[in-house]
């Protein structure tokens, strides 16, 4: 019989890839397309729906053909996706209604402020587990069905769907206007502000405070269970499992119990911890989110720190700037030189993410002297990531009362042998990577995988996970706790940039 | 005898033509000057781009000759590149054949170790990146070394290190003509005794050799009963080298 894999598709920020994994959870092939990056207005960040899903419909196939496999191979199809970008589409045509509006658009800052109101930011935290950011879904269903005329009698007619981009794709995968599946995942659902923590149920109290109809969202689903057969690109084969990119990474790292941690380094950086069945509720500015849900079984629960800007500085500096050719490169230059030279950059390119959750914060180079080269702003752009990193697990040993031992990282800057020695010695703790970085694409198939018997159990799964690489710890404390307060002080010189007289509606 | 390549013979008049305008010229200015279609002079720009000779400005409208066309004797390809290009094959290749992998490339005479995979057993194990290998009596080393025309990174004296290590010019010189003419290099006890490896050349654009990858294991897993480079592993070796080159050409 021929060898059988599962597709993952991760459909991420920049791109939408599929990647291939065989039954010892080995990627066999990667197939990818870029998408573009829409930025009509400053601050607003938009994505074509219908491009993404025209770059599934090709990437799949193209993983497919790359080894020369045939679709019948493949037993399952997991989605990864990025999280809280919203989208509305019309039920009967299928098309969607303008654009999607990405995470890190910032247009609802000032519907953000209004609806915190005087009762704060934390007012919904304890029903949904999320304070009122611009990032999640909830306040941008609202603006989009407030600023479209009509729209909004048609959404309370059933004339419309609202979808984060797993919905999109698995409506599409299953015919779309021609009968397909209107659904999300518990992990998906988790981050859109609608929905109960503990009952994970839309909720009506967030659905009346953001104004948004019932009518329009989608049914929740566990994570991983088959959500249905699809009817394109891959007909006859089962839908078994989506989840939000950072829920697969932690799935995919195979952090099954509580207190296992994984921080995934991409375009922005997120550090989840898993607290089991447990909701922790976070004093730090940590997110509570659900980890997962398997079946019919409880949900898993984590803890969740994000940095906004990461792997985006490096390409800002890259772009922006113009001191690189490729990413990779500012390893070599952050190399010619010994340290950051006094350097400081916070990247609060749109407020700053956990754990001081500041929209109105902006960018700052802190520490600028003429001694400074390029090299040093190279180290500062990578040791940036490194001091976010460590400002979100202080805040998460703080709120699960547990000090972290190690910390297994992913994503495509754990190839930057600088940062992760950085982490090591920042964190004081040892850095390990898998063996498989593309955890993201690995988690949604393992969760596929499972939901339709291609793996038996949580405990075959662990067994495919294997150290690649480790960095251990040896910086000076003294200097540590120097350089941590420079950051510290650097990032005290971004707050209260916007005021909100500026921001428009 | 063969004719002249006109490709070339125009790609040279571009570098000639910008290499004389520090502004930087546009596809009209280099089709106007050289009497050619603007089709053309966009596909002599786009692979001079690809190449590393030329570079865009902001707009994307001037192009102008790179820093690297000055330094044409210098590798190519940035070694943190070649990293993050070889990444997720160098991992597909340590979980497959279950040893250890390595990405090297050849440093004034000495193979530098560019990235490093553990053996996936969850043993300690530590990160050697950036350490150094001697190229003659390793599979990297001669993978790399076969391809190396200069002769001026060659080690001039050939160090021992167990009595299996080549230190005879002449024998290493049949053997890296050995590695040519199969595509693939071994080692056999040389560095360490109870050790082997396999290793094979990345090719980047042109078929430059940019580097190597390959495993290292004890000899009883890496050869087979007859004491031979077991054939499965040096095809997955192989195969990594052709999935990271093909990397390397098309998104360069």
């Amino acid at each position: 019989m021929a060898e059988q894999y599962v597709a993952a598709v991760d459909q991420g920020t920049n791109s939408t890839r599929c990647i291939l994994f065989d039954r010892r959870g080995r990627l066999v092939s990667v197939a990818q397309r870029e998408h573009h990056q829409l930025f009509p207005r400053p601050g607003w960040v938009e994505h074509d729906a219908g491009e993404i899903w025209n770059n599934v419909t090709r990437v799949v196939p193209g993983a497919i053909k790359q080894i020369g496999a045939s679709p019948a191979q493949i037993v399952a199809i997991g989605i990864a996706n990025q999280r809280e970008t919203s989208l509305l589409w019309d039920r009967l045509t299928g098309r969607p209604i303008g654009h999607a509006v990405t995470w890190q658009d910032t247009r609802t800052d000032r519907l953000v402020t209004e609806l915190a109101g005087t009762e704060g930011p934390d007012r919904f935290a304890e029903l949904c587990g999320l304070p009122l950011t611009t990032y999640f879904s909830a306040p941008r269903i609202k603006w989009m069905l407030d600023h479209t005329p009509g729209l909004r009698q048609r959404a309370e007619r059933g004339e419309i769907l609202f979808g984060t981009m797993e919905s999109w794709l698995i409506w599409n995968f299953t015919g779309g206007a021609k009968g397909g599946l209107h659904a999300t995942d518990v992990t998906n659902a988790s981050r859109t502000m609608l929905m109960n923590i503990e009952t994970l149920e839309w909720d009506d109290r967030l659905l009346e405070a953001f104004d948004v109809p019932r009518a329009i969202l989608p049914e929740i689903r566990p994570s991983s269970g088959v959500f249905a057969t699809a009817t394109e690109v891959l007909p006859g084969v089962r839908i078994g499992a989506a989840l939000g990119d950072q829920q697969a990474a932690l799935f995919g790292q195979t952090c099954f119990s509580a207190g296992e941690a994984k921080c995934t380094y991409g375009t922005g950086s997120f550090l989840l911890l898993h607290t089991g069945q447990e909701i922790v509720r976070s004093k730090h500015g940590m997110l509570t989110t659900v980890a997962y849900q398997i079946g019919d079984h409880p949900a898993s629960y984590a803890l969740e720190g994000s940095m906004a800007v990461t792997g985006s500085l490096v390409q800002w500096f890259r772009d922006g700037l113009g001191m690189i050719h490729t990413a990779a490169e500012i390893e070599t230059l952050a190399r010619t030189v010994e340290d950051n030279g006094g350097a400081y950059i916070v990247p609060a390119f749109s407020g700053l993410f956990a754990p001081h959750w500041r929209s109105e914060a902006r960018g700052v180079i802190a520490g600028l002297t003429g001694y400074i080269t390029k090299g040093h702003l190279a180290r500062a752009v990578l040791e940036a990531t490194g001091f976010q990193t460590l400002e979100v697990v202080d805040a998460m040993n703080a709120d699960s009362g547990i000090a972290l031992t190690a910390l297994k990282v992913d994503g495509g800057m754990t190839a930057n042998n600088l940062l992760m020695q950085f982490l090591a010695d920042l964190l004081d703790v040892r850095v390990v990577r898998p063996m498989v970085t593309e955890t993201v694409s690995l988690g949604a198939a393992y969760a596929a995988g499972l939901a339709v018997g291609y793996w038996p159990d949580l405990e075959g799964l662990r067994s495919n996970w294997h150290r690649a690489g480790q960095w251990m710890p040896h910086m000076d404390p003294a200097r540590r706790k120097t350089e941590y307060a420079n950051w510290q002080a650097a990032v005290q010189r971004t707050f209260n940039w916007i005021r909100p007289e500026d921001q428009e509606l | 005898m063969p004719g002249t390549v006109q490709s070339i013979e125009r790609a040279a008049a571009v570098l000639r033509l910008l290499a004389a305008a520090p502004d930087g010229l546009g596809v009209a200015d280099l089709g106007n000057a050289l009497g050619l279609a603007k089709t053309t002079v966009h596909g002599i720009l786009r692979t001079l781009h690809q190449v590393g000779f030329v570079e865009q400005d902001h707009s994307g409208a001037h192009y102008h000759l790179s820093d690297a066309f000055g330094r044409l004797g210098e590798s190519y390809l940035d070694p943190n590149e070649l990293r993050s290009r070889a990444i997720n094959w160098a991992d597909s290749l340590a979980s497959r054949s279950g040893e250890v992998v390595r990405v090297g490339r050849l440093v004034e005479g000495k193979v530098v170790v560019v990235h490093h995979v553990f053996r996936p057993d969850d043993s300690d194990q530590d990160l050697d990146v950036g350490t150094t290998l001697p190229p003659h009596a390793t599979a990297l080393g001669k993978a790399v070394l076969a391809y190396d025309a200069s002769g001026a990174s060659r080690p001039h004296k050939l160090e021992a290190f167990t009595t299996r290590t080549i230190t005879d010019p002449a024998r290493l010189a049949e053997e890296l003509a050995a590695v040519r003419a199969r595509g693939w290099a071994s080692e056999f006890e040389e560095h360490t005794v109870e050790l082997a490896s396999i290793a094979a050349p990345i090719r980047g654009l042109g078929g430059l050799v940019v580097g190597a990858v390959g495993l290292a294991g004890r000899v009883e897993r890496i050869c087979d009963s007859r004491l031979r480079h077991r054939a499965d592993l040096v095809t997955m070796v192989r195969a990594t080298a052709e999935a990271i080159a093909r990397d390397l050409r098309e998104d360069a």
